[in-house]
């Protein structure tokens, strides 16, 4: 990511370039030739990676949207507001992607609209459904001000700014709902889900854990942001979310561990088996690890303790919604699912996407405060010095 | 009108098949044989220790597939099965995870692809006629009528024949009960029929979460209100730098 000068060819240049066009490619294959042919999936194992991945894990990766906006709208953290447009922006992307993700995985995907008109309140499936929808079109409002400003319309400039406030509420409540929505999907097989990963605290689990991996999340893209376009870090900042981030991964860490007893699933801890095995990678790496390097005042403070740190969680989070969609819902399937090469493919391409649009996002509207932007002072990007007080 | 239910004994089936290739045709589908329930085979029976065990929609009656389709293109009918809309369904396949029976198939060669199983023959019972694979049994393995009536005639035959049969009804109670009730002379986690399912049905798992919704709507609109009231008046109160004042004007 260190060179984004769209008229040089660079690897970065070349690689989003061809995994774009296979991402196209896979698509045509998908749709003529149907999902038997481009994926693994099956009866026995009708979800798979691009559920696990693209979705569960999309949105859980989107959640600093929700946790900054809350920070500085309604806690009215006033410092947070120079990483406030880069997390609405990764939010609304990360969105985007979700919906691109299911517009693969659906079955009949021109039929999407029906959760519209065609009602089942009982299904959590529609919960999920309308979350994303709503939740979508705030985050699109909560990103317009970036397009407006730029496109100098002054009028619908001033009604989203006065809908503000509102939204961040309706968009924190909708968060709320959707995270541990999809947690609340696995709520109906208690017999399929292996005993470490179901309860019926799952829509909990998801919630506290989408808190913690927006907070990762935002640290790590600051430190990317800082290295792709050469801006500066803004250290105090991101040790204070460290702070945060210790905090809430003792409460996932203490509920979890509470959860495991109250169920009396303890022995699961000691049966020599793969789901034992990826429990614990999950909850070291991406939880204990973390916790206890981010408890020092020294991590906290250096930068790359910081970085480890959030990534830590990152891959914990990704490894925890994997395991709760793939590796505990493997046993109970009686057969095994690998992805094909076609899910893996698409992943990619729906990744490289999100990163796209977040490279030309940033470069065509204001994204990061315009007094830290340091871009090739050649090209006129920065239009005009907007006030950062105006920031979304 | 009176749930119907399907009352299979396992130990009276010879093992015919007559009742898979009637279902096949029935539905329209391919004559080829599958192991287990595929989206064009929706019944089957197959040699399991000793026995011949038939497998098909449990047809429940509290389904998980139902309450997990987002569009409603699964529906409880009154009088027992639970039928299927293609023209609704969207194609999430949330059913054949929920399924605690592992019945829904998808038609995973299709471009447009559908949810198979099957529907206790629905359009058939409501023009009068028997299921199609009940009326083609040779030996009566698979008998219909009322659920209740069905199920004393399974009792009778456990309490005439004891040392023929294991001594439950699985269908009675299992996730609160399916139309489907079978009888077997081996225990049935022998046949593959999951036993430590419960008897709880499976939407009120999920129900006990979605019903919390208006409240955590309600009740965090309210909070999330109030904290920015008094988070901006703290912050006026406290002579509030520039800053604050300016805003709390914006956000009005």
């Amino acid at each position: 990511m260190q060179k984004l000068e769209f008229g040089k060819l660079t690897f970065w240049k070349g690689f989003m370039v061809a995994s774009l066009a296979l991402g196209i490619g896979l698509a045509v294959f998908r749709f003529s030739r149907g999902l038997g042919a481009a994926t693994h999936l099956s009866d026995s194992f009708p979800w798979g990676l691009w559920i696990g991945f693209d979705v569960l894990t999309g949105v859980a990766l989107a959640a600093g949207g929700f946790t900054i906006a809350a920070a500085v709208y309604i806690f009215r953290i006033e410092r947070f507001r120079p990483i406030l447009r880069p997390t609405i922006l990764t939010a609304f992307l990360g969105y985007l992607m979700v919906m691109l993700g299911l517009v693969y995985d659906l079955g009949r995907p021109d039929r999407v609209w029906h959760a519209v008109i065609m009602w089942n309140p009982r299904s959590v499936m529609f919960e999920v459904a309308w979350c994303v929808m709503l939740y979508t079109t705030v985050l699109a409002l909560e990103f317009s001000p970036m397009v407006l400003e730029k496109l100098r319309w002054k009028t619908p400039l001033r009604v989203v700014h006065g809908l503000l406030i509102p939204l961040v509420i309706v968009g924190v409540l909708l968060s709320t709902l959707h995270q541990s929505s999809l947690g609340s999907l696995y709520l109906i097989v208690p017999h399929k889900l292996y005993g470490l990963w179901y309860s019926s605290m799952l829509p909990l689990f998801f919630f506290i854990s989408a808190v913690a991996v927006g907070l990762a999340m935002t640290i790590f893209e600051s430190f990317l942001s800082a290295r792709a376009f050469r801006r500066h870090i803004e250290m105090d900042l991101l040790s204070d979310l460290g702070r945060v981030l210790a905090v809430v991964l003792a409460v996932y860490f203490v509920f979890k561990a509470e959860d495991l007893v109250e169920r009396g699933v303890l022995s699961l801890l000691i049966q020599p088996r793969t789901e034992t095995a990826l429990f614990y990678l999950e909850m070291i790496l991406g939880v204990i690890v973390p916790m206890a390097l981010l408890a020092s005042e020294q991590v906290r403070r250096s930068p790359r303790g910081l970085y480890t740190c959030a990534l830590c969680v990152i891959l914990g989070v990704v490894l925890n919604r994997l395991n709760v969609s793939i590796t505990g819902m493997a046993a109970s399937a009686g057969a095994d699912y690998f992805p094909s090469w076609i899910e893996v493919g698409v992943s990619i391409a729906i990744v490289t996407t999100g990163f796209t649009l977040f490279a030309l996002a940033v470069r065509y509207l204001n994204v990061f405060p315009s007094e830290v932007v340091r871009l090739p002072a050649s090209k006129a990007v920065v239009g005009s010095p907007i006030q950062p007080r105006l920031a979304a | 009108m009176s749930t119907k239910g399907m009352l299979i004994d396992f130990t009276r089936c010879i093992g015919c098949k007559a009742c898979v290739a009637a279902c096949k045709e029935r539905n329209n589908l391919p004559p080829e044989e599958d192991a287990d329930l595929t989206s064009r085979t929706l019944t089957v029976v197959n040699r399991r220790n000793g026995l011949y065990v038939s497998r098909l929609c449990m047809n429940c009656r509290e389904p998980a597939c139902a309450s997990a389709c987002p569009v409603g293109a699964l529906q409880k009918r009154a009088n027992g099965p639970v039928v299927y809309d293609k023209a609704r369904c969207i194609g999430c396949r949330y059913c054949l995870l929920a399924c605690p029976f592992r019945v829904p198939a998808y038609e995973w060669d299709k471009p447009l692809p559908k949810v198979m199983k099957c529907d206790f023959c629905a359009e058939r019972q409501a023009a009068g006629k028997l299921p199609a694979c009940v009326e083609v049994c040779p030996v009566s393995a698979r008998i219909f009528g009322d659920r209740e009536e069905l199920l004393a005639e399974a009792k009778a035959r456990i309490r005439k024949n004891p040392e023929r049969y294991v001594r439950t009804v699985y269908g009675e109670k299992e996730v609160g009960g399916t139309s489907m009730l079978l009888l077997s002379s081996v225990p049935f986690d022998h046949v593959g029929y999951a036993t430590a399912i419960g008897s709880e049905p499976l939407p009120s798992y999920t129900w006990k979460a979605l019903s919390k919704i208006p409240k955590v709507v309600l009740a965090g609109g309210v909070f999330l209100y109030g904290l920015v009231w008094i988070v901006n008046r703290r912050n006026r109160l406290a002579g509030g730098g520039p800053e604050s004042k300016e805003m709390e004007g914006k956000s009005r």
